[in-house]
């Protein structure tokens, strides 16, 4: 397990969405709120520590943060009142925002699924994989 | 009773009954909804990181379109991203200056931001809507299902109780079906990742059909396009008693007694008077 500087990640993350994942402290209430943890290689409150060690490369490997579809039950459920839904969401822009970073596009579909997907499954994939 | 009516892209195409029915049963109860002119898709989800300005453009020139008088939208994600939109205006001063400057508008987070089923419970109310109803759904056992975007987060939603919601129930009394409560009404569909992960969609609506069936559940109702997608698409259904799927303006506008073709006939009419408006 690579341990690399938790300075950029982790103080991006504090300024843009407010949350200081120091600020948890491990009860996994997260975890048992999720409804897709069964897909995911790292469970919600693990990302959260991997978050307070900086380990920023192994959250970059894991596939939790595309799995999470940010339907905000882990930050209804927190007792400390933090947001785990937009640090996903950091981690998933630190991704996209590298060069060659999108992971899904127009191009990635099939006609099946175009005549299909609603709109705004669409419009919101793309806004989520793709930037 | 008049409101502005922000319809999204898919109420325009795979959620048009959601719009066509909604549409004959506010009229039915005096409830006038004017679309906005030039209206543009919301973006579908709301950025959760603050730099993520652009995405909120077009949101935000929705909202001040609207000029502080109320805004109604049928889209649980429509009305999710106009709702917090409005709040990071409220609260983001910086954001707000930004995207106010580039659109060239002036919109401090005024107005009331309304899902219509806001409107039927605080301003119309279910009683009245209750003593309007011309054909009650007597004997038909319907689930809520709410999914996430109208309910989380509630402190900026404020559209109902977030662990246990009581509006679409409420709306089902008021138009006489026999309502069932089911555990996973509040749980995710999975939302877009039927697009790109579809096994975990798959789990996600079987475990909330599921529940639903086996509280004696016959129909689901929703608000949202894309949990009715996924409810209806990405379930494991080998062999098990089917459960129908309506949006909450299909049974709505069916306890109001409209039927079918008049439906069909209010949307041709509407599309004629504005094909003759151009």
């Amino acid at each position: 397990m690579a341990t690399s500087n938790k300075t950029r990640l982790v103080d991006e993350m504090k300024m843009q969405s407010g949350q200081d994942p120091n600020e948890c402290y491990q009860c996994a209430k997260c975890s048992a709120a999720c409804p897709v943890t069964a897909a995911m290689d790292l469970l919600p409150h693990q990302v959260i520590r991997y978050l307070q060690l900086g380990f920023e490369e192994d959250l970059a490997k894991s596939n939790t943060p595309w799995i999470c579809a940010s339907c905000f039950t882990c930050a209804a459920r927190c007792p400390r009142d933090l947001d785990l839904a937009r640090m996903m969401e950091g981690i998933r822009l630190v991704m996209l925002r590298r060069r060659e970073g999108n992971k899904f596009g127009p191009a990635d579909l099939t006609p099946e699924q175009l005549e299909k997907l609603p709109q705004q499954a669409l419009v919101s994939g793309f806004r989520k994989y793709n930037k | 009773m008049r409101y502005h009516y922000f319809p999204g892209c898919t109420l325009k195409g795979q959620a048009k009954n959601m719009e066509s029915t909604t549409m004959a049963a506010a009229a039915a109860l005096g409830i006038e909804l004017v679309e906005l002119e030039e209206w543009q898709c919301c973006g579908a989800v709301y950025p959760l990181y603050e730099d993520e300005l652009i995405t909120l453009l077009s949101p935000v020139r929705t909202l001040a379109a609207a000029k502080g008088e109320p805004l109604v939208s049928l889209c649980a994600a429509c009305h999710h991203v106009l709702k917090r939109a409005q709040e990071l205006m409220q609260r983001n001063e910086e954001a707000r200056k930004k995207v106010t400057d580039y659109l060239e508008v002036d919109y401090a987070g005024e107005g009331r931001v309304l899902h219509f089923l806001e409107v039927l419970r605080d301003d119309l109310g279910f009683d009245k809507l209750a003593e309007m109803v011309k054909k009650p759904l007597e004997g038909r056992k319907v689930a809520a299902y709410y999914g996430c975007l109208l309910l989380r987060p509630s402190k900026v939603m404020q559209f109902d109780d977030p662990e246990n919601p009581t509006i679409m129930e409420d709306l089902l009394k008021a138009i006489g079906a026999d309502v069932v409560k089911s555990p996973y009404r509040t749980e995710c569909c999975g939302a877009y990742l039927s697009v790109t992960e579809e096994a975990v969609a798959e789990d996600t609506v079987t475990r909330i059909i599921d529940s639903a069936r086996n509280a004696g559940a016959e129909a689901l109702i929703t608000a949202c396009p894309l949990c009715r997608y996924n409810l209806e698409n990405c379930a494991s259904e080998d062999g098990k008693e089917p459960i129908k799927v309506y949006y909450f303006s299909e049974l709505l506008a069916e306890a109001m007694g409209l039927q079918f073709d008049q439906l069909m006939t209010s949307a041709l009419e509407r599309r004629r008077s504005s094909d003759g408006n151009k």
